[in-house]
């Protein structure tokens, strides 16, 4: 029997992420260099998104002629018989691997470790973000050879596409049996975005190169105290909290000076304060790195005042800049979607009147045909910068408002039920601290977050001393965010 | 116009004999049909054999000089009724869509077609949507083939032979006066591969002059007493005809010699069973084989003397044969029981009984048969990559990735004028609870999968009308029948629209009009606004609509989310009797974008003033519940981290594919979302009084932001260094 065999490169991809050109290159540069190409692919609906393979078989000439017959080329990849698999995105790299296509006794795979969100990511209520770690310890224990980085930030970065960057760590990668010429005369005879694809091309070469085996996940180096020198509030946390509680502390006090002033980050660092008394050293201090954590989120709670502040500040205006890739010579005009309901301007009245308002009737009813429609403001015109300025320039009056009592009303009730808590079950009253993470949005989703807070929250109020576990709080919390009907925290609760 | 243009491959088709072609298998196709001198050819688009249709219909000058008639059918029916040219004339006519959903649609005329039988070459060129990728229930052909009396083709992949059998089917066609399917599956009709041309032929008669002098011949058509004498015709004469044709032409082909056990395949799968003997060490990459293989390009009808010719000698037989019912398994069977043959006939006993035949399921199927019937065959051959194949003996310590790696469920595009309608309709449904959609074929069938998870049934191509029919519970809770513009002129006018008219029927008929058949490739339809060439194009939906009496029409902008919903909220609650017909209407993104990117550059280049719109999310603004997200599903509108280390949800983030649809703005309004998103406006080339405008109101505004910046960063200062 022969030992020859084709060459078998399967490109994964997601529909419109040019799979298609990458294959249509490799095939050119198999047939200008004297080797029989065959491509493949199934388009259909996972053009529309979803997930794709290309699959080609590169066969040299010579020895077909020498032969004197043709090759029969295999329209589908087979697992464990794959040299060179193609990634175009890090999960399609794992779908690869879990497919059987990559083996460690021959498949090279190039991947980039960029992510696509899948759908079921992006719509999960809290952090539903695959497991990217996972992949790459399969997919370097799985591959022969692997090449990996981020080829759509050298796309991206050349101003191409991530095709070109994927050919380009190809190349480099040397498992095709073709110089640096032939692949970069496959893109020039291409003719479209020659340029732009050459450079795509030449950085994921070099960088292919300089990569050796593996890419290191990147590792955060472990932060050095961040409590500056000279300022009151560091002074008090250094004197006051445990060393464990110093980060977390200190990024929540400069949040809510930021927020509102030095007295309301004092504030924090009193309640703070209680709970560190309450808690112990040898687990960790994980009550107080929860509270610590999750009551500065709530006092920043976003009220009109705080979007406000942030649509209008200028580093907002560069980064919109940034992010649109706006050449220098372009105008860039935002225009914000607003939708301020009733409720949110009677949470910037002094509380008395707001509560007034919201109670009388038809009064209401009167007002509320006023804030029915969604308003489209453009925050660099005159006029809406004046309105949003005026709107941010009452972070001083704050806390005479409504939505202020309101939500430390609810601050404090959250608090008082923690310290209860604390005293017998430290990680009990730990989760309930962490309840605060169902506390986010706005209008209706806030409301529904609101709605499951409480819930569980009334479920620690009535169960009976000592019958409650912290596992099952948290239980209830990711329950809580499994649906948005609150099915899931429904059946969660009746158990 | 379509998704892909094709004036380089249209360039190809002109090829003489002798020219060597690289091109992809469908088109390899149409090649093949201008060198077999056909006179018309039609068909409906579709996966996978769209690319066929998309290129005749840029090659409207090379069909013109060679008198060839080209059209889009108005549906797989109406194709094969097409294909009536050939049953009274010396016409050779080609006709193709996507099976078996579109045999399914031309069955009726197919039937008619194939009891009269046919003088010229009738070919239906099916791409066989079967397998990984395929949206449509997993059937088989075949059994069109054996219901109606058509004969299938089913060749190896490989352009030589896919396109000589072409020029077979012709005249396999005229030898047995019966129409002929040539089944193509999805990788082969993408396969791209090489094929020498031969020169195309003009058709001996052509469409024009065969109407000049016209022919009748009553015993042709279906009525009594001819369709009886048609019965009888097709098992006396054409069938015996079609395979002293088939034996003489060698159509099928016989691989390999010796041993005592053997291989029929279909050919289809011939690349994937030699890659699996090859990997088993039974056969070279050319093919040299050391089990015979009996290798069927005509699947139907099946010669029973070759077979046992075949079996001759061999104790065991496996039969590759791919989907079910195991027709040829079966056949197969009766002929060895028949013949008193002791051969032991293996099949879906040791392949699997359902599903796409890989490469991987053939070399299963292979080591079952081996076991069984030559279990010497199997032993283990020197090459290391043998061990490969097992898993478990190369021993990868891989971490099983089935919880990790996420599903990829087809969605609608980026910017997609679709989404939006269901965007309105979740949001409705959260208002009035949940109500019952019937679906039809097309991108808007996307809607049944996340995020919006709206639709129940789908019964077929323009069928979104009639699906819903049944629920005409006056008064009762409204009902909500979903049509593309494409299945709305396939069929559904009629079937769906016309039918509700007639029987009262008080659902809401929702339009979904894009103006392309979207989800085969964009392909033009009767609705489309600009219909190039010889086709008259702008046909209105309303006025249609209008004309099958509804009274009740109203036509919105798909991406306003708030306008869609209220107005399916009027529709349900209108009270009127009779069907409520919504037209939705946006063009398809993907089309749009296609024309709008060349007319931008080339404005951008012309110094014009160009502007362009991109959504933006304030990541410190947006609290991580992505609800936006549940809403929507663009692919541009996905994930990032937060930027706030204290929160631990990820952010909202529009990345640059973003095409400023508008979407994410009118969700924010409508659903009353959050503050997080802004558009952003970007103006390139802007004239002198928009710039001193812009930069006297930056000019003021920045002094603005100075003061309050200096305030900030006093309260600031607190924090020290």
């Amino acid at each position: 029997m022969s030992v020859l065999r084709p060459i078998t490169i399967a490109v994964t991809a997601l529909g419109g992420q040019g799979g298609g050109v990458l294959a249509d290159w490799i095939r050119a540069l198999g047939e200008g260099n004297d080797y029989i190409a065959q491509s493949t692919s199934v388009p259909g609906v996972a053009q529309r998104t979803g997930a794709t393979v290309y699959y080609l078989e590169l066969f040299p000439a010579a020895a077909a002629a020498q032969a004197g017959r043709e090759p029969v080329l295999s329209l589908f990849a087979v697992p464990g018989d794959v040299d060179v698999v193609i990634a175009a995105e890090l999960m399609e790299a794992g779908r690869a691997v879990q497919r059987g296509f990559v083996t460690p006794d021959r498949t090279v795979l190039i991947a980039s470790n960029h992510r696509a969100y899948a759908i079921a990511e992006k719509t999960a209520q809290g952090n539903g973000i695959a497991d990217s770690a996972a992949v790459i310890e399969a997919a370097t224990a799985a591959a022969r050879h692997l090449v990996l980085f981020d080829m759509q930030a050298v796309a991206e970065a050349a101003g191409s596409v991530i095709s070109a960057s994927l050919f380009g760590a190809l190349g480099a990668s040397g498992v095709l049996p073709f110089g640096r010429d032939a692949f970069e005369a496959v893109i020039r005879e291409g003719g479209v975005g020659v340029a732009a694809s050459l450079r795509a091309f030449g950085m994921a070469w070099d960088l292919a190169q300089a990569a050796a085996n593996t890419v290191a996940p990147a590792v955060d180096a472990a932060p050095a105290s961040v409590l500056p020198q000279g300022s009151p509030l560091a002074d008090r946390i250094r004197g006051q909290l445990p060393l464990a509680l110093h980060d977390t502390a200190w990024e929540g006090v400069r949040q809510l000076v930021d927020y509102q002033d030095a007295r309301y980050a004092g504030q924090y660092l009193d309640a703070l304060q209680g709970i560190a008394a309450l808690d112990r050293a040898e687990d960790g201090h994980a009550l107080s790195l929860a509270v610590g954590r999750h009551l500065a989120l709530w006092m920043c709670y976003q009220d009109v005042i705080r979007v406000a502040s942030q649509k209008t500040r200028s580093a907002r205006y560069a980064d919109i800049r940034r992010e649109v890739l706006a050449g220098t010579a372009e105008l860039v005009e935002p225009v914000e979607f607003m939708h301020p309901r009733l409720e949110e301007i009677c949470d910037l009245m002094p509380a008395a009147l707001g509560r007034w308002v919201l109670g009388s009737g038809g009064f209401r009813e009167w007002l509320e045909r006023f804030f029915r429609k969604g308003r489209m403001v453009r925050t660099y015109s005159l006029r809406g910068f004046l309105m949003l300025g005026s709107l941010a320039a009452l972070r001083p009056f704050r806390r005479m408002t409504l939505r202020h009592a309101i939500e430390h009303e609810r601050i404090g009730v959250w608090l008082a039920r923690i310290g209860n808590a604390a005293r017998h079950d430290r990680a009990l009253a730990a989760e309930i601290a962490r309840c605060q993470r169902l506390l986010k949005g706005y209008s209706d989703t806030q409301a529904r977050g609101w709605r499951s807070f409480s819930r569980i929250m009334d479920h620690v109020d009535h169960a009976p001393a000592g019958s409650l576990r912290a596992a099952d709080i948290a239980g209830l919390r990711e329950a809580a965010l499994a649906d948005e009907d609150g099915k899931a925290l429904d059946a969660a609760l009746a158990v | 116009m379509a998704e892909r243009s094709f004036s380089e491959e249209v360039e190809l088709l002109r090829a003489g004999a002798g020219t060597e072609l690289h091109m992809e298998g469908i088109l390899a196709v149409t090649k093949a049909l201008l060198q077999s001198g056909v006179a018309y050819v039609g068909g409906y688009q579709g996966a996978p054999i769209s690319h066929l249709m998309d290129v005749l219909n840029d090659a409207q000058e090379i069909l013109g000089e060679l008198g060839v008639h080209f059209e889009t059918n108005a549906s797989e029916a109406a194709a094969a009724a097409m294909l009536a040219a050939s049953v009274n004339y010396p016409l050779r006519g080609a006709v193709t869509w996507k099976s078996t959903v579109g045999t399914n649609v031309a069955s009726d005329a197919l039937a008619n077609l194939a009891s009269g039988g046919v003088t010229g070459g009738a070919l239906i060129v099916i791409g066989e949507d079967y397998g990984e990728g395929s949206s449509i229930m997993q059937e088989r052909s075949h059994a069109f083939a054996m219901k109606s009396q058509i004969w299938l083709l089913d060749p190896r992949p490989h352009l030589p032979l896919i396109t000589e059998m072409v020029e077979k089917g012709f005249e396999l066609s005229e030898a047995s006066n019966t129409p002929v399917m040539l089944e193509l599956r999805i990788r082969a009709c993408h396969v791209y591969g090489r094929f020498t041309a031969k020169d195309n032929r003009a058709p001996t008669m052509t469409v024009r002059e065969a109407a000049a002098n016209p022919v009748r011949d009553t015993s042709r058509i279906v009525l009594p007493p001819a369709n009886f004498l048609h019965e009888r015709e097709k098992i006396e004469q054409r069938w015996p005809a079609a395979l002293r044709f088939i034996k003489e032409h060698r159509l099928n082909e016989f691989f390999g010699e010796g041993g005592d056990i053997g291989i029929v395949v279909q050919g289809g799968l011939y690349n994937s069973l030699i890659r699996a003997l090859r990997i088993l060490g039974l056969s070279d990459d050319f093919g040299a084989t050391r089990i015979p293989l009996y290798c069927l390009n005509v699947t139907y009808p099946l010669l029973d003397d070759e077979f046992l010719c075949f079996c001759e000698g061999k104790r065991a037989v496996l039969v590759v044969e791919e989907g079910q019912p195991d027709f040829i398994e079966q056949s197969f069977h009766k002929t060895l029981r028949q013949a008193g043959s002791d051969v032991r006939l293996f099949g879906k006993d040791c392949l699997p009984t359902w599903g796409e035949y890989t490469t991987g399921a053939i070399l299963g199927g292979l080591r079952k048969f081996l076991e069984a019937a030559a279990p010497a065959m199997l032993a283990p051959p020197a090459q290391s990559a043998v061990q490969a194949f097992d898993p478990a003996a190369a021993r990868i310590p891989v971490r099983d990735l089935s919880a990790v790696v996420p599903q990829r469920p087809a969605g609608f595009c980026t910017g997609c004028p679709e989404r939006p309608i269901f965007s309105a309709m979740k949001l409705l449904q959260q208002e009035t609870g949940p109500m019952h959609v019937s679906c039809d074929i097309g991108c808007h069938l996307f809607s049944i999968l996340p995020p919006f998870g709206i639709g129940n049934t789908t019964m077929g191509y323009g069928l979104g009308g009639a699906g819903g029919s049944a629920f005409n519970a006056k008064g009762g809770a409204p009902v909500v029948n979903v049509i593309g513009d494409g299945g709305f002129w396939h069929n559904g006018l009629t079937s769906g629209i016309g039918g509700a008219v007639f029987n009262q029927n008080d659902n809401i008929f929702l339009i979904v009009d894009n103006n392309y058949s979207a989800a085969t490739g964009g392909q033009d339809i009767p609705s489309s606004r600009a219909a190039p060439g010889n086709r008259k194009g702008n046909n209105s939906i309303e006025r249609a609509v209008d004309g099958v009496g509804v009274n009740w029409i109203r036509t919105v902008d798909t991406y306003d989310v708030a306008a869609v919903k209220a107005t399916l909220k009027e529709a349900a609650e209108s009270g009127v009797s009779g069907p409520k017909v919504i037209v939705a209407r946006n063009e398809c993104m993907l089309n749009k974008q296609r024309r709008v990117k060349r007319e931008r550059s080339d404005a951008l280049k012309a110094g014009e003033r160009v502007s362009r719109s991109r959504f933006y999310v304030d990541a410190d603004t947006c609290t991580g519940d992505h609800a936006c997200m549940r809403l929507s599903g663009c692919p541009s509108l996905t994930l990032r981290a937060n930027p706030n280390p204290l929160r631990e949800d990820p952010v909202a983030y529009v990345d640059n594919s973003c095409v400023g649809c508008g979407l994410c703005g009118a969700n924010a309004h409508a659903a009353v979302l959050c503050p997080s998103f802004a558009r952003a406006d970007v103006v390139s080339n802007p004239g002198w009084g928009e710039r001193l405008l812009h930069d006297i109101r930056h000019t003021l505004i920045g002094a603005l932001q100075r003061w309050s910046e200096r305030r900030r960063e006093r309260r600031l200062a607190v924090l020290g260094a």
